[in-house]
């Protein structure tokens, strides 16, 4: 594996990430409150007395949302605390109503885990999960609205959200990205996140140090809230820059919180903000200790979906398909079920390819989704079916898919309504030969004089006087045979 | 007899007798409040329209035979319970303008068994007292007075306000919250009884927080039985609060007349305290006799972090605190006042929202949950809780109840220990141990000091045995048979 | 331990309650008498005893994901000291 490394003038220089990323819970109600979680909706609507922090009200906490981040930490491989407990951490903000959020510190629901990821030349890495903890959303204040006022809207406040911290195991701005995909189809893949970036149900917060070769860690900074995979893998190279300037400089980085602007594709600090930090975390009174049954748990285990990882695995042994194309196709859940319907019974190669192929091209082309396919799975495999039994062959079975995409017609319907069906009669494709073989009398000289290569121009001149229907092995059979 | 001498239980059934009807009841109390209040300053906001127009339906139910105990009673709310539509201020400047668009869900008990609410009942500020001085709302008098004397008295606090109004007859009964003695102080200095009752019994839900793991909302009330009578109405489970206890209300009213023969009743050494009041220490020996002679079995026990009950009471309370009245900041509700930006807004409401005991106590919550600071303080004090609760455990291993002065004094003058916030803490000293355990506690009215104010004795549980104290209670008034009554109240 | 005014007023400020000079002096002599009378919780032994951070002992009860709350921004900004709209409203945050 080539390392990444940056260079400076005293040297070479090793990056160090760690990502805390926040995802958003798939549930009907928030956290704590039974007001609705979903994205949208009217200001301060989606809000209960207990989420706007009005006097007197006491969060009671969703089962869903507890099971929500069993199932992820079970899809991390990770520990599963059957104790864990709630502590408030304490601070001031606009869209803070209660002034503190309600979180894990000391106790947090999951422990440590690990993801592979797989990198371009095609690596396999594991990256360190240290823990998962359930807390709550913050609202919304916004700041275009009125020239001297920011206006809250806390629709937001109180949605569950999983906060899943990794080790620095990350030494990339690529291994960053590999990270963030594979966690998001991870979550995906349970249901547990929609991982929807732009609506910030998915956002990261990423600590970034640099080092010599072999050094310990050195001071890191934590860039706020990056709302995409691309910018976070700007934000790693930006701000490993920035450090690696300010240490040759002859200066010292400071732990600080930053934030990244991608319009100028640099971190800033956020210090002025951010007066002396001190959260005075303590357990929440108000809620007593989770305590969760190994039988819940072994359930929740039981009901897991299959995970990238293990599909992509029984997809190479069940179907013979590569270990390259059984990702392409477990990288959405829905493509894997597409291709899983297409194949069985089927040529699990044959499947894989034309998924791959023509169908993931019409896909793009038509701009269509694995959700709304350009052809359905049915017509799809009524197509592989007829190239199979050999009714159609693999080049007319390119046209009859184009037109496929373009009228949504059957495959069996077009092929009878232009006679594409594959010429299999010996008499026919002989006839056929021997006339290609009369017209060329001097290429099969040449032939014979020991021109080998010329095959493969009589097979062409057969099939185009067949209009590219003949069986194409029984036509190079006759062609071998006449040619003697 | 003047209807303002009737017990609930009295007053009930005179209702259901016809004797007289609840708007009655209600008209006589809402003059009573009319005349008295301005003096005694029990009440931040009275809701006399209100109270008839319960008083109403109580008439109708009582006529349909739908009535309960409670139809018809007119009560006190402390002014610490959120009721909908009507003002609720917690004492404080901060939420002066705060209409709740809710019910607490012990007050909308009361509401469904027809009681009648009076008025929203005074109180420390965000119940941070044990005087009813720091209220916004100014302090409340006790309407007891010291034999040949005429100098106001505090009526103890939280639950001042509405420990005066009961007992000055202007209120048949009230509600109150305890946090480290909120509830049985002020039924001590008052001549009331008043039960908090075990952690977990009455929901919290609405009632606005001091300490989470603490507050516990409770009745106060002229005897044991309308005590029972309270609580039955006002304890169960509720899904809203997550410490609230899934478990069956017994009907507390069975259990008055068990009487004590043989139950094993402990006297804690540690609660004879250097200094205190030799009163105090009279009327506890009195109690223990009153208890042997009706066939308890007396036994001393040991209860060996008893003094560091206050120390750990405040850290605990005054770090929860903090933190709860975080969201008092003039967004969403309550008093704002404009600042230059959000953080000066901020600082600038709370600066002059809160009290000086209110900013006392979140400096120190916030001081001894900070960084450096919290293993020290908090953790330390977490731990001595745990230790405070292993004694009562140990302790209820061999014995069904315990018997301690409620209070270390009478009620003091509402000009004495103002100076230092420490002395004033050490009102709790006897209260907070319960509170810290999570045990039911009771404070019976049993005797007189010679100056002729009322004096408690304070009965406390195993968690959930509120009907052992109840028991014990019953059997100490029957015993005492207090009878006094304070200079200033309803006729 | 002892508080200095610099102290008093760094907890102020998290607090988020202006202090004035006077207040900060008056704040630290009742600050220091009350942390002064809980330092005699240095003489208890607490090795190997847990913290006790609830007054209820039992486990977390957990409820079903329904939606059963919302939907009333009048009641929720009703008390509301400044709103544009239906959102609330404060001074200008600058970030
Ligand atoms: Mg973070
Ligand atoms: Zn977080």
């Amino acid at each position: 594996m080539a390392s990444y490394t940056l260079e400076g003038h005293t040297g070479t220089w090793e990056v160090v990430v760690g990502l805390e990323v926040h995802a958003q819970i798939i549930s009907k109600s928030k956290l704590f409150s039974g007001a609705s979680a979903a994205y949208g909706g009217a200001p301060n609507t989606h809000v209960s007395f207990i989420d706007a922090g009005f006097p007197g009200m006491l969060p009671v906490i969703n089962k869903e949302c507890v099971a929500q981040a069993v199932r992820t930490g079970l899809g991390l491989r990770a520990r599963i605390n059957l104790f864990s407990r709630f502590d408030r951490k304490n601070y001031f903000y606009a869209d803070l109503p209660q002034g503190y959020q309600i979180s894990q510190f000391a106790h947090p629901i999951v422990g440590t885990g690990e993801v592979e990821i797989e990198l371009q030349d095609g690596t396999i890495k594991y990256i360190g999960i240290t823990r998962l903890h359930l807390e709550q959303d913050a609202g919304k204040s916004m700041h275009d609205q009125h020239p001297s006022k920011s206006v809250i809207d806390l629709n937001r406040a109180g949605v569950g959200l999983m906060e899943i911290v990794s080790e620095p195991d990350i030494r990339s701005p690529e291994e960053a990205g590999a990270y963030l995909r594979k966690l998001r189809q991870i979550l995906r893949y349970l249901g547990t996140c929609d991982g929807n970036m732009e609506e910030g149900s998915m956002r990261a917060d990423v600590n970034v140090s640099v080092r010599k070769p072999g050094e310990a860690f050195r001071t890191r900074c934590e860039i706020k809230n990056v709302n995409s995979i691309r910018f976070v893998m700007h934000a790693v190279e930006a701000e490993a820059m920035r450090q690696i300037e300010v240490w040759e400089s002859g200066g010292e980085v400071v732990q600080e919180t930053r934030l990244y602007d991608p319009s100028k594709g640099e971190t800033r600090s956020m210090r002025s903000k951010e007066d002396a930090h001190d959260y005075r975390y303590f357990p929440e009174p108000d809620l007593l200790p989770l305590i969760l049954e190994q039988d819940w748990v072994d359930d929740l285990k039981a009901m897991l979906p299959e995970l990238p990882d293990e599909k992509r695995a029984r997809f190479c042994q069940e179907y013979g398909i590569s270990y390259y194309d059984a990702g392409v196709l477990v990288a959405e859940q829905a493509t894997a079920d597409f291709y899983e319907t297409l194949a069985k019974g089927r040529d699990g190669k044959l499947a894989a390819n034309w998924v791959t192929g023509d169908f993931f091209a019409a896909m793009n082309r038509t701009g269509k989704s694995i959700e709304n396919p350009p052809v359905s799975v049915e017509a799809l495999g009524q197509l592989l079916d007829l190239i199979t039994d050999t009714t159609i062959n693999g080049r007319i079975a390119k046209t009859v898919f184009e037109e496929m995409v373009e009228t949504g017609k059957m495959p069996t319907a077009i092929v009878d309504e232009n006679g594409m069906r594959q010429v299999t009669d010996t008499g026919a494709i002989d006839e056929a030969v021997t006339k290609v073989l009369a017209n060329n009398p001097d290429k099969v000289a040449e032939y014979k004089s020991g021109k080998d290569k010329l095959f493969g121009f009589f097979v062409g001149q057969v099939m185009k006087a067949m209009q590219g229907k003949g069986n194409p092995a029984l036509v190079n059979e006759a062609v071998r045979k006449q040619l003697g | 007899m003047s209807i303002f001498d009737l017990s609930i239980a009295a007053a009930a059934k005179a209702l259901k007798a016809k004797e007289f009807s609840a708007v009655e009841l209600t008209t006589a109390y809402n003059e009573a409040v009319a005349a008295l209040n301005p003096r005694l300053n029990a009440y931040i906001t009275v809701t006399p329209e209100l109270a008839l127009e319960q008083a109403r339906a109580a008439d109708s139910r009582i006529a349909d035979g739908s009535a309960t105990p409670l139809t018809g009673i007119p009560l006190a709310m402390k002014d610490l319970f959120c009721t909908e539509s009507v003002r609720t201020t917690a004492g404080s400047s901060i939420l002066e303008p705060f209409i709740p668009p809710y019910e607490s869900t012990v007050s909308a008990k009361l509401k469904a068994a027809g009681a009648v609410m009076l008025g929203k009942a005074n109180l420390d500020e965000f119940a941070m007292g044990s005087s009813n001085t720091t209220s916004h709302y100014g302090a409340v008098e006790n309407p007891w007075k010291r034999l040949g004397s005429d100098a106001k008295l505090v009526p103890g606090g939280s639950s001042g306000g509405s420990a005066a109004a009961v007992a000055a007859r202007i209120a048949l009964a009230a509600t109150g919250t305890d946090t480290g003695g909120s509830i049985r102080q002020p039924a001590s200095f008052t001549g009331l009884a008043g039960i908090k009752p075990t952690y977990g019994r009455c929901s919290r839900w609405g009632v606005v927080a001091f300490a989470s793991s603490l507050d516990q909302p409770g009745p106060m009330a002229r005897n044991v039985e309308d005590n029972a009578l309270l609580l039955n109405a006002m304890a169960g489970f509720d899904q809203k609060d997550s410490t609230s206890a899934n478990r069956e209300v017994p009907d507390f009213c069975l259990a008055l007349g068990r009487g004590v023969k043989g139950l094993k009743i402990g006297i804690p050494r540690e609660y004879r305290l250097e200094g205190t009041n030799p009163e105090i220490l009279a009327l506890w020996d009195k109690g223990i006799e009153w208890l042997k002679a009706q066939g308890a079995d007396i036994v001393n026990i040991s209860l060996p972090h008893t003094k560091y009950g206050l120390p750990v009471y405040y850290i605990v309370a005054p770090a929860e605190a903090s933190s709860n009245l975080a969201r008092y900041d003039g967004v969403r509700f309550g008093k704002r006042v404009d600042g230059e930006d959000l953080i000066d807004l901020y600082e600038r409401t709370r600066a002059e929202g809160f009290g000086p005991e209110v900013k006392r106590r979140i400096m120190i919550g916030t001081y001894v949950l900070s960084h450096g600071y919290y293993d020290a303080y908090y953790l330390k004090a977490q731990k001595v809780r745990n230790l405070i609760l292993r004694d009562f455990t140990d302790a209820f291993g061999s014995v069904d109840a315990i018997l301690t002065p409620t209070a270390p004094s009478a009620a003091f003058g509402l000009d004495e220990k103002m100076d230092d916030p420490v002395t004033m803490y050490l009102n709790d000293v006897f209260t907070v141990p319960a509170s810290l355990a999570g045990v039911p506690a009771m404070s019976v009215p049993a005797g007189l000091s010679a100056e002729g104010l009322p004096l408690g004795l304070q009965v406390i549980g195993r968690h959930f045995d509120e009907e052992t104290v109840f028991a014990v209670s019953a059997a100490i008034e029957s015993a005492a048979g207090f009878s006094a009554l304070p200079e200033l109240r309803a006729k | 331990m002892s508080l200095d005014a610099a102290t008093v007023r760094r907890i102020a400020k998290l607090a988020r309650i202006r202090v004035n000079d006077e207040e900060v002096s008056t704040l630290q002599n009742e600050l220091n008498a009350i942390l002064g009378y809980v330092e005699q919780l240095s003489d208890v032994n607490v090795e190997g005893v847990e913290p006790l951070s609830g007054g209820a002992q039992m486990a977390l009860r957990q409820r079903e994901d329904n939606l059963t709350d919302g939907g009333m921004a009048d009641k929720i900004l009703a008390n509301a000291p400044d709103r544009i709209g239906n959102f609330f409203a404060v001074p200008k945050v600058v970030e």
